[in-house]
C-alpha cells in the first residue's frame, strides 16, 4: 500500500485552500538540530517532488514574496533524545479535531514507545517544518502516513545501533516498548541508551514501505484526547489565555459599515486617558491599555467619521448572485460535462426543475480569534489560534515590513476553527483583518506585549463566512426511475462536491463565480454541504415523483460500492422501510462523498403544521473513511459534524442590511444547543484495506438534505432554502 | 477609580485592586491568572464564563467585580481537590466529552451546580439546566452522558 500514489479521488483546487503562494522557509538548519535538541537520533521526512506539488496546491512555487526556490522538502521529523523522549515536529495545528492524538498514535504504532513518551511539537514556525495549513481534511491522509514512516525509519535505525552494540545480527533482536532486547542473553538496551551521544540524522521518503492497517496495534484503537486533564482543570492555555510580562489589552476601531472608508479620526481624547496608546497607521486605528475596560473606554473616546456605500442586503442576496456572474462557469470545482442534457431530457418521462438557496453562515468558534504579540528588539513572536501558522507568519512579515526570519508564530492548541481560522490571507481581504497583525502593530507602537481578543460581535462581523449560493437543477428520469439527464448550476457557493456520484448519461455540472456582498471563505466541508443539499433533496423529489422509495431510487442509479455501503448501513440501523412514520413524523435520507470519505444520514423529525415547530428526534449517520485511526474520536467528529450541520440546516443564517450584519450575537444568531439535539447513532465502517482519509468535514454534508427530506415526509412541504425553518415551519410562498 | 476588593475564590482570599465596573471574568483571568474561565460572547449567552457565586451558576462576563461582595467564587480551577480530579472531570475524560474543549470549564461549572441541587437529574432536567452553555463542536450528547456518569460516581462515593 502506498499512500502517496495519486490519491483515489481528485483533490479539488478549492478557491480558499491550497491557492496561496506558499512562503517556504523552515528556518531550520540541519546542523542546528543537535544544538537545539541535544544529541540523539533525528529522522526527517523528505517529500518527493510529486507529493510536494500536491501538498502545495499543484502549482509549485511561483516566486512571490519570499523569492527563490523552495529551500527544503522536509515536512516532518522526529528526534529521540538522551532521556528517551520522542519529540515529533509537525506544522499541523490542533483545533479540536484531535490530530495531536491521532498523530501520536502514528508514531507509537511504528516505534514502540508508550504514547506518553511521545511529545508532539505542533504549529510553531520556529521549530517545525513548513506546512500549508490544517485544512482540507489533509492531516490524516498526508501527515499520518508521513509520521508512520519516520517512526518506522527510527525503529530501523535503532535496530542497527543495537546490532552494533550487541555485535549480533539485527534480525535476531526483538523490540520492546522503548527498548531492544537480545533474546539469547536477555540483555536489554533502551532507546535512550542507544541514542546517547549520537548525532545521527536519517531520512525517509514516501517510498518507504509501511505494514498494512490490518496489523495495527496502537493506530486503529480508541485513545483519549492527549492532554485531557489539562482541559478539564482549566490549565490548558489557549492563545487568548497567554499572558506576557507588562502585557496590554488591545482593541481595534472597526468601520461603521462594510465598504466604509475612514475620512477622519480624532484620537486626542483617547490618547489622553491614563495608560493608553493609540495607533493610527493608514486605515488602521487601534488602542492598547492596561486592562480591557480601559481599552474599551479608549475605543469609545475615538471620534471617527466614515463614508459608507451601500451593498446588497440579505433580502436581495439570491437575485444579486444570479445577476452578477463573473465568469462563464465550468472551470474550477470539478465540473462535469457528458452527453447532451437536451437529449437526456427528451428521453425523460418525468422531469423536474428546482432552485435551492444557501444562506451565509458563520463558523462561530467558541474561542474567538485571538493573538498575543511581543517584540524583542526586531524579533516578533505571536501566539495565535490559526489553521495557517506559516501563512500568518507571511502576513505578519508583509504587514509589519519585517523579514519572515524574524517572525515566529506559535499556535497553542486552539478553541476550534471549522475552516474559519485561516485568517488574514489574501482572500479574506486586507491584512488588518487578523488579530495577529493587529496585536503586532499595537505592540510595536506601545513597546510592550499586546493581547487582542476579538469580541463575539467582531467575530460575527469581521471574519469571513461560508459563501451563500443559488443552485439550479433540471433533471429527468424514466418511469422506472433511471436518470436520463442532470443539469446542475452552482452560483457562488463553490465547487466542492459538485459532481453527481449517480449514474447519468447526459450530465452537466457547473460552478459559476459571481460578485458577492460579504467576505467569504473556507468552512468545514466547503460547498459540499450546499451541493449535497441541493442534489440529495432533488433526488428525493424525483423518487417521490416516480413513486419509488428514496433509498431504492438512489441504489438504482448508483454503482459506487462505498457510497452504496454507507447508504445501506445507515438505512439498516435506522430501520428504513421497516416502519412508516407516525402522523406528524417524517423520515428522510441522504448520502454523499467528498474528500475520499463517504457518508449517509437518516433522520426522523416531527413537524407541526399548526404551530410550526420542527424537532429532530433521531439521526443515524454511517461514515466510511478507509482505515479508522481512532474509532472513538472519529465517532466524536461525526457526531459533532451532524450537530453543526443541523444548525446550518435548520436555523443559522447571517442577516445583513445594506450596510452591516444585523444579527452579530449568539442571542440573535441561533446555534444548536442541548435542547436541539436528537438521539444520535453513528455507524462506522472500517476499511482496513483502504488508506485513511480525513474525517473532519465530510460527515457534515448529509444531514441538511436528510432533514429537508424528513420534513417533506412529515408535512408534504418541500423546503428548498437553507436554513429550512429559521422561524419555524411555513409553507413556501 | 480603582478600589481594593477582597475576593473569596476557590477557598482562598485575594486582594485585588480594580475598578468596580470591571467584569469578574476579566479580574479572574487578568488579575488572578485564573484563565480556565473563558470569554465566549460577553452577553451571557454561551456559558463559557460560568462560575459559581455561593453555589449559583453565574455568567462572570456580565458580573461587575463591585457587585460580588462577600459571595464565594468557585471556578474550574477549584474543582480538583488535593490533586484529585472531581468525579465530573473524570467523567468528561472517560466519555471523551470534548473536542476543542474551550466550552469545558463552563460546562463543568454548570453541571457541578446542577448536581449540587439535583444529584440524580433526569435527562430533560440536564438539557434544561445546561441549555445556556454552547458547545460549538457539538459534543452535547457526550456531555449529557458525562453528567450522568459523574452523578453516578458522586452517588457511589457518597458525596
Amino acid at each position: 500500500m502506498n499512500h502517496f500514489d495519486p490519491l483515489p479521488f481528485a483533490l479539488e483546487p478549492e478557491r480558499y485552500e491550497l491557492a496561496d503562494d506558499p512562503m517556504f522557509s523552515t528556518g531550520v538548519d540541519r546542523r542546528e538540530f543537535f544544538k537545539t535538541l541535544g544529541c540523539g537520533l533525528v529522522v526527517l521526512f523528505l517529500l518527493d517532488s510529486a507529493t510536494a506539488q500536491q501538498e502545495t496546491g499543484g502549482g509549485g512555487r511561483r516566486g512571490g514574496r519570499g523569492g527563490g526556490a523552495r529551500p527544503t522538502e522536509i515536512s516532518a521529523w522526529i528526534h529521540i533524545g538522551a532521556d528517551g523522549t520522542v519529540s515529533v515536529f509537525t506544522g499541523k495545528a490542533e483545533v479540536g479535531q484531535n490530530a495531536r492524538t491521532s498523530l501520536t498514535q502514528a508514531v507509537a504504532e511504528e516505534l514502540p514507545v508508550p504514547p506518553d513518551q511521545i511529545k508532539l511539537i505542533m504549529a510553531d514556525t520556529k521549530l517545525v517544518p513548513f506546512d500549508m495549513g490544517t485544512f482540507g481534511s489533509q492531516t490524516t491522509p498526508n501527515m499520518f502516513p508521513q509520521l508512520r514512516r519516520v517512526g518506522a525509519a527510527a525503529r530501523e535505525a535503532l535496530l542497527d545501533l543495537a546490532a552494533a552494540h550487541f555485535q549480533v545480527e539485527r534480525a535476531s533482536l526483538k523490540l520492546a516498548e522503548g527498548a531492544i532486547i537480545r533474546p539469547d542473553t536477555g540483555a536489554k538496551i533502551t532507546f535512550a541508551e542507544l541514542t546517547k551521544g549520537q548525532n545521527l540524522v536519517k531520512s525517509v521518503t514516501d517510498a518507504a514501505p509501511l505494514h498494512p492497517a490490518t496489523d495495527w496495534k496502537i493506530a486503529g484503537t480508541s485513545r483519549a484526547k492527549i492532554g485531557g486533564p489539562d482541559y478539564v482543570t482549566g490549565r490548558h492555555q489557549y492563545a487568548s489565555d497567554i499572558k506576557r510580562p507588562g502585557m496590554l489589552h488591545g482593541k481595534i476601531l472597526r468601520p461603521v459599515a462594510y465598504n466604509a472608508t475612514l475620512t477622519s479620526v480624532d484620537t486626542r481624547a483617547a490618547a489622553a486617558l491614563p495608560g493608553v496608546t493609540v495607533v493610527h497607521e493608514g486605515d488602521f486605528v487601534g488602542v492598547a491599555a492596561p486592562d480591557s475596560l480601559q481599552a474599551a473606554r479608549a475605543l469609545d473616546a475615538l471620534v471617527a467619521e466614515w463614508q459608507t456605500s451601500p451593498q446588497p442586503s440579505s433580502q436581495d442576496l439570491y437575485a444579486y448572485l444570479k445577476e452578477h456572474v463573473t465568469n462563464g462557469g465550468g472551470g474550477r470545482g470539478g465540473g462535469q460535462n457528458a452527453g447532451s442534457v437536451t437529449e437526456g431530457l427528451a428521453l425523460a418521462e418525468i422531469k423536474q426543475v428546482a432552485t435551492y438557496n444557501i444562506a451565509y453562515i458563520a463558523h462561530a468558534p467558541l474561542e474567538p480569534r485571538a493573538a498575543v504579540a511581543e517584540w524583542t528588539g526586531d524579533q516578533l513572536t505571536v501566539w495565535t489560534g490559526t489553521q495557517r501558522p506559516f501563512g500568518i507568519r507571511g502576513d505578519l512579515a508583509q504587514a509589519l515590513g519585517v523579514p519572515e526570519e524574524r517572525v515566529r508564530v506559535i499556535v497553542p492548541d486552539t478553541g476550534s476553527g471549522y475552516g474559519g481560522k485561516h485568517a488574514g490571507s489574501k482572500y479574506a481581504g486586507d491584512y488588518t483583518g487578523d488579530p495577529a497583525v493587529e496585536a503586532a502593530r499595537l505592540a510595536r507602537a506601545a513597546g510592550r506585549p499586546v493581547r487582542v481578543v476579538w469580541t463575539r460581535e467582531e467575530e460575527f462581523t469581521w471574519s469571513y463566512f461560508r459563501p451563500a449560493g443559488v443552485i439550479d437543477i433540471a433533471s429527468g428520469i424514466t418511469k422506472e426511475g433511471r436518470l436520463t439527464a442532470w443539469e446542475f448550476h452552482n452560483y457562488n457557493s463553490g465547487g466542492s462536491g459538485l459532481p453527481t456520484p449517480y449514474n447519468v448519461p447526459h450530465v452537466k455540472s457547473q460552478f459559476h463565480a459571481t460578485a458577492y456582498p460579504l467576505k467569504q471563505g473556507s468552512y468545514r466541508g466547503l460547498a459540499a454541504t450546499a451541493n449535497h443539499f441541493a442534489r440529495e433533496c432533488h433526488m428525493d423529489e424525483l423518487a417521490r415523483l416516480a413513486k419509488i422509495d428514496p433509498l431504492a431510487f438512489r441504489l438504482l442509479n448508483l454503482t459506487d460500492p462505498r457510497l452504496r455501503a454507507v447508504l445501506e448501513a445507515a438505512a439498516k440501523t435506522f430501520g428504513w422501510g421497516a416502519s412508516v412514520p407516525r402522523p406528524g413524523h417524517g423520515f428522510g435520507l441522504a448520502g454523499g462523498t467528498e474528500k475520499g470519505s463517504y457518508v449517509a444520514a437518516c433522520a426522523e423529525v416531527t413537524a407541526d403544521r399548526q404551530t410550526g415547530a420542527v424537532r429532530v428526534l433521531r439521526t443515524v449517520t454511517a461514515f466510511e473513511c478507509g482505515a479508522i485511526v481512532n474509532p472513538d474520536q472519529l465517532k466524536n467528529q461525526v457526531e459533532g459534524a451532524v450537530v453543526m450541520g443541523l444548525g446550518g440546516a435548520l436555523f443559522e443564517a447571517m442577516e445583513f442590511d445594506k450596510l452591516r450584519i444585523t444579527n452579530p450575537r449568539f442571542s440573535e444568531y441561533r446555534v444548536p444547543r442541548f435542547a436541539d439535539i436528537p438521539t444520535q447513532e453513528v455507524v462506522l465502517l472500517d476499511r482496513r484495506d483502504l488508506p485513511s482519509a480525513g474525517a473532519g468535514e465530510t460527515p457534515i454534508v448529509a444531514i441538511a438534505p436528510a432533514l429537508a427530506n424528513a420534513i417533506f415526509d412529515a408535512t408534504g412541504i418541500r423546503l428548498r432554502s437553507l436554513p429550512l425553518v429559521p422561524d419555524g415551519l411555513k409553507a413556501p410562498a | 477609580m480603582p478600589q481594593i476588593f477582597e475576593l473569596q475564590v476557590n477557598g482562598q482570599s485575594h486582594r485585588v485592586e480594580a475598578e468596580g465596573e470591571r467584569s469578574l471574568l476579566s479580574v479572574l483571568r487578568d488579575n488572578l491568572d485564573l484563565t480556565g474561565t473563558k470569554y465566549g460572547c460577553g452577553e451571557g449567552q454561551c456559558g463559557a464564563c460560568t462560575v459559581l457565586l455561593d453555589g449559583v451558576p453565574t455568567r462572570s462576563c456580565l458580573t461587575p467585580i463591585g457587585g460580588v461582595g462577600r459571595r464565594k467564587v468557585a471556578t474550574v480551577e477549584g474543582l480538583a481537590q488535593n490533586g484529585r480530579l472531581h468525579p465530573l472531570q473524570e467523567a468528561f475524560l472517560k466519555v471523551g466529552a470534548m473536542q476543542c474543549s474551550y466550552c469545558t470549564s463552563g460546562m463543568l461549572m454548570s453541571a457541578f451546580a446542577l448536581l449540587q441541587k439535583k444529584p440524580q437529574p433526569a435527562e430533560d432536567e440536564i438539557v434544561r439546566s445546561m441549555n445556556g452553555n454552547i458547545c460549538r463542536c457539538g459534543t452535547y450528547q457526550r456531555i449529557i452522558a458525562a453528567i450522568k456518569l459523574g452523578a453516578q460516581a458522586l452517588r457511589e462515593a457518597g458525596r
